[in-house]
């Protein structure tokens, strides 16, 4: 018996963990540089959003990748607390709450984790399929009810304000979008602390072990059903963090903000990033609002190609990105890279053909269907195409076509030389644990 | 009297457009245990088909023709797609469908725009069936009935008394000797997708000129058919028939009740001024809660009951 026993306080090993200050450290230091780099008032505002969707998609993913539940409706947490908290921002206009306008998304965040305990009560009963639809009906029902009550959500148009609110401090007075994108990125940065440490907790461990084998943690003797709701709880009390910032940063909010496309959103974006990863929702968001923001600056058809994206990663790459950056870093430790060079550059040149035939024949059609006032003439990566003309819907299809057939053949040999390299690493994983 | 007839029957029909939908659900999800979110999708391109294929040979060719092509397309995710992500396990095929439903909602605008299309009801089928005191009811709501009614008998018939559809139904319990016994489960399971879509496409072709005919129409349905799902019972053929017809008998009558919380407060004594506590609530009407209503019920139900009307596991 070691007198750590004895004294019945366990003695652990915790030297100082220097990777994870220097990660931190640096993702304040990224948070901090960035909007010095990027300076134009476009790039603030994709940043201020990436910074809202990182802490929704994060506490999605407390519940989705950590706690296994698939959810349909979790912008009902961050959409109502939203919109408590751009009426907290009026009545602090109007005088009658004194709070900081700093502290609004706290207002968010403790009427999100309320809705939480309201609505997790009944979705938690379940967990898998059944879950997704409770929480598929539950997100329809607040929809709808939004637009029953115009007195609170303001109907069609929705709730306004004014985030400009009495005297600045110290020169913060949040009119200037880089104040609010600094807002942002401190919540944002807190948010992310507290959600990984959240994951470290007895309760974030048990919700993973809930996730995986959830008849085993109830032999342990946890009652599964519970630890589904109080993990609810505090994932809905991080979303409507992010609503709170949401309804600053626009100073808007509607009852879109509480839609099934929201939480589709959201989804989406966790997914693509890696949902069993804790920082692969960050890379998602980044994705997202590049999609969401800056693609649809140039083409309508942005929601189309996400989609393709998302199903996809869905067939061809369940872990997100983050399981593909994982991946290719261990290749590149077993320093077999060399080998898969060639595969990579036929999968992308093939690739690339191909995506530029589907870029051209949705372009082109999108113009002809959606956009037929402006005519059929339309500009693609700076060439001028007509739709109207059978020449560019043969050139399109041929593009598309071979770009199709010779990316099957790549990917075939991508995928035979990806599975040998995968097998070489294994192989010597292998070895050395054998010693 | 009158009203009553004519809203129990609009919601007759209505609740048997929404079981063709479920019912397909329902076999989808008892066989392979996936949750297709992409079924109003299939009900959508199905009403979009129909509209192209009746602009050429018109609307009785593509009441057989929309259909089976829906079915053909169904089969070909279930192969290409569905499949593939099989092995990853149930979350996947869901997120699948889901992208899925994301996509169709898009090549729908790309190939048709984004305005409604004009897909008619046939002039054979236009006027008033019958006249019931004042009101007329539709020649076309009693053709959606028979229509519903033909194809739950032969869904019926065919999975009762039918070789295939004995196969299907063991396939359902106990997928492992069936195989054993010789039988392509896999293609089995093909065959159900496709079956499953066809008859969302049937609905589809029926519901399109019905309602309307835009990109739009799978997000209003969609939802509806998991609640109808769920209430009646996940795997439930029959309780997903009780519950379409329930729930499109009470959306047909809320939608139709202007009765408010000042009414009710009025005749059992009270007054309501905009002065009370929870005005807004008292104010609203039926009418205008009509949207909630399935999914208050869905919500009941998991409280009350939750395995459904008739199903037989708690999920």
């Amino acid at each position: 018996m070691t007198s750590s026993v004895q004294s019945g306080r366990p003695v652990r090993f915790q030297p100082l963990n220097v990777g994870r200050w220097l990660v931190w450290g640096l993702t304040a230091l990224l948070f901090l540089v960035i909007p010095l780099i990027f300076k134009s008032g476009f790039a603030i505002t994709l940043l201020s959003q990436m910074g809202i969707l990182i802490v929704f998609a994060l506490s999605y993913n407390m519940i989705f990748g950590q706690g296994g539940m698939l959810s349909f409706g979790h912008a009902v947490y961050s959409g109502l607390g939203a919109f408590f908290a751009i009426h907290a921002l009026n009545w602090v206009g109007a005088g009658t709450l004194p709070l900081p306008v700093s502290m609004i998304p706290l207002v968010g965040g403790l009427f999100g984790a309320l809705f939480g305990v309201l609505f997790g009560y009944v979705t938690t009963k379940k967990s898998g399929t059944p879950f997704a639809m409770i929480t598929l009906g539950l997100g329809e029902m607040v929809f709808a009810a939004s637009l029953m009550f115009p007195g609170f959500f303001g109907g069609e148009g929705g709730i306004s304000s004014n985030r400009v609110v009495g005297d600045s401090v110290l020169g913060i007075s949040y009119g200037p979008a880089i104040q609010v994108y600094y807002l942002i990125a401190a919540w944002c940065f807190v948010s992310m602390i507290a959600m990984f440490a959240f994951s470290h907790t007895p309760l974030g461990r048990i919700s993973n072990a809930v996730r995986d084998n959830p008849e085993r943690a109830e032999f342990l003797g946890y009652n599964t059903q519970r630890v589904r709701y109080l993990v609810l709880i505090a994932s809905a009390f991080f979303a409507g963090i992010s609503g709170g910032l949401a309804a600053i940063n626009f100073e808007i909010v509607t009852a879109e903000n509480v839609s099934a496309l929201r939480s589709g959103g959201v989804l989406l974006a966790a997914f693509i990033g890696g949902a069993m990863f804790f920082f692969g929702p960050v890379i998602g968001s980044v994705i997202f609002v590049m999609f969401a923001v800056a693609l649809s600056e140039w083409t309508k058809a942005w929601q189309f190609y996400l989609g393709v994206f998302f199903v996809l990663m869905v067939m061809y790459a369940p872990g997100g990105v983050a399981s593909l950056i994982l991946m290719n870093l261990r290749v590149a430790k077993y320093r077999l890279f060399a080998q898969l060079r060639d595969p990579y550059v036929g999968i992308l040149m093939t690739g690339g053909v191909l995506l530029v035939g589907i870029i051209l024949v949705v372009e082109m059609s999108y113009h002809l269907t959606i956009n037929f006032a402006a005519g059929s003439k339309t500009s693609i990566f700076g060439f001028a195409m007509d739709g109207a003309d059978p020449a560019f819907w043969v050139m399109a299809f041929g593009i598309l076509v071979s770009g199709a057939l010779s990316f099957e053949a790549m990917r075939r040999y991508f995928a035979r030389e990806w599975g040998a390299v995968q097998e070489k690493i294994e192989d010597q994983l292998r070895r050395e644990q054998r010693g | 009297m009158e009203f009553f007839l004519i809203s129990l029957l609009n919601g007759v029909s209505y609740g048997l457009l929404l079981f063709m939908l479920a019912s397909g659900l329902t076999l989808i999800f008892s066989m392979m245990g996936v949750l297709n979110f992409a079924h109003a999708s299939f009900y959508m391109i199905g009403a979009y088909f129909a509209y192209q294929v009746s602009t050429w040979v018109g609307f009785w060719p593509a009441l057989v023709i929309a259909p089976l092509l829906v079915g053909v397309l169904g089969a070909l995710v279930e192969k290409y797609g569905l499949r593939r992500v099989h092995k990853w396990g149930h979350v996947p095929e869901l997120l699948f469908t889901f992208g899925l439903s994301y996509i169709v909602v898009e090549l729908v605008q790309i190939i048709w725009g984004r305005a409604a299309v004009p897909y008619q009801v046939p002039a054979e089928l236009q006027g008033p069936l019958f006249t019931l005191f004042t009101t007329s009811f539709p020649k076309y709501r009693g053709f959606m009935m028979l229509v519903a009614v033909l194809m739950l008998v032969a869904i019926w018939l065919m999975l009762t008394r039918t070789r295939i559809g004995l196969v299907i139904q063991a396939s359902l319990t106990h997928p492992e000797t069936v195989e054993a016994l010789g039988h392509n489960v896999p293609r089995v399971f093909m065959l159900t997708f496709a079956g499953g879509t066809a008859l969302a496409g049937l609905a589809g072709v029926i519901g399109g000129n019905a309602f309307v005919t835009e990109p739009s129409m799978a997000a209003l349905v969609g939802s509806i058919i998991f609640v109808v799902t769920v209430v009646g019972g996940m795997g439930s053929l029959a309780g997903a028939f009780i519950a379409s017809l329930l729930i499109g008998v009470m959306q047909s009558f809320a939608i139709a009740v202007d009765y408010s919380g000042i009414k009710l407060a009025q005749d059992i004594g009270f007054t309501v001024t905009p002065a009370t506590p929870l005005y807004s609530l008292f104010q609203l009407s039926v009418s205008q809660v009509a949207p909630v209503l399935p999914y208050l019920l869905l919500v009941l139900i998991l409280i009350f009951r939750p395995k459904g009307l008739m199903g037989t596991r708690e999920g």
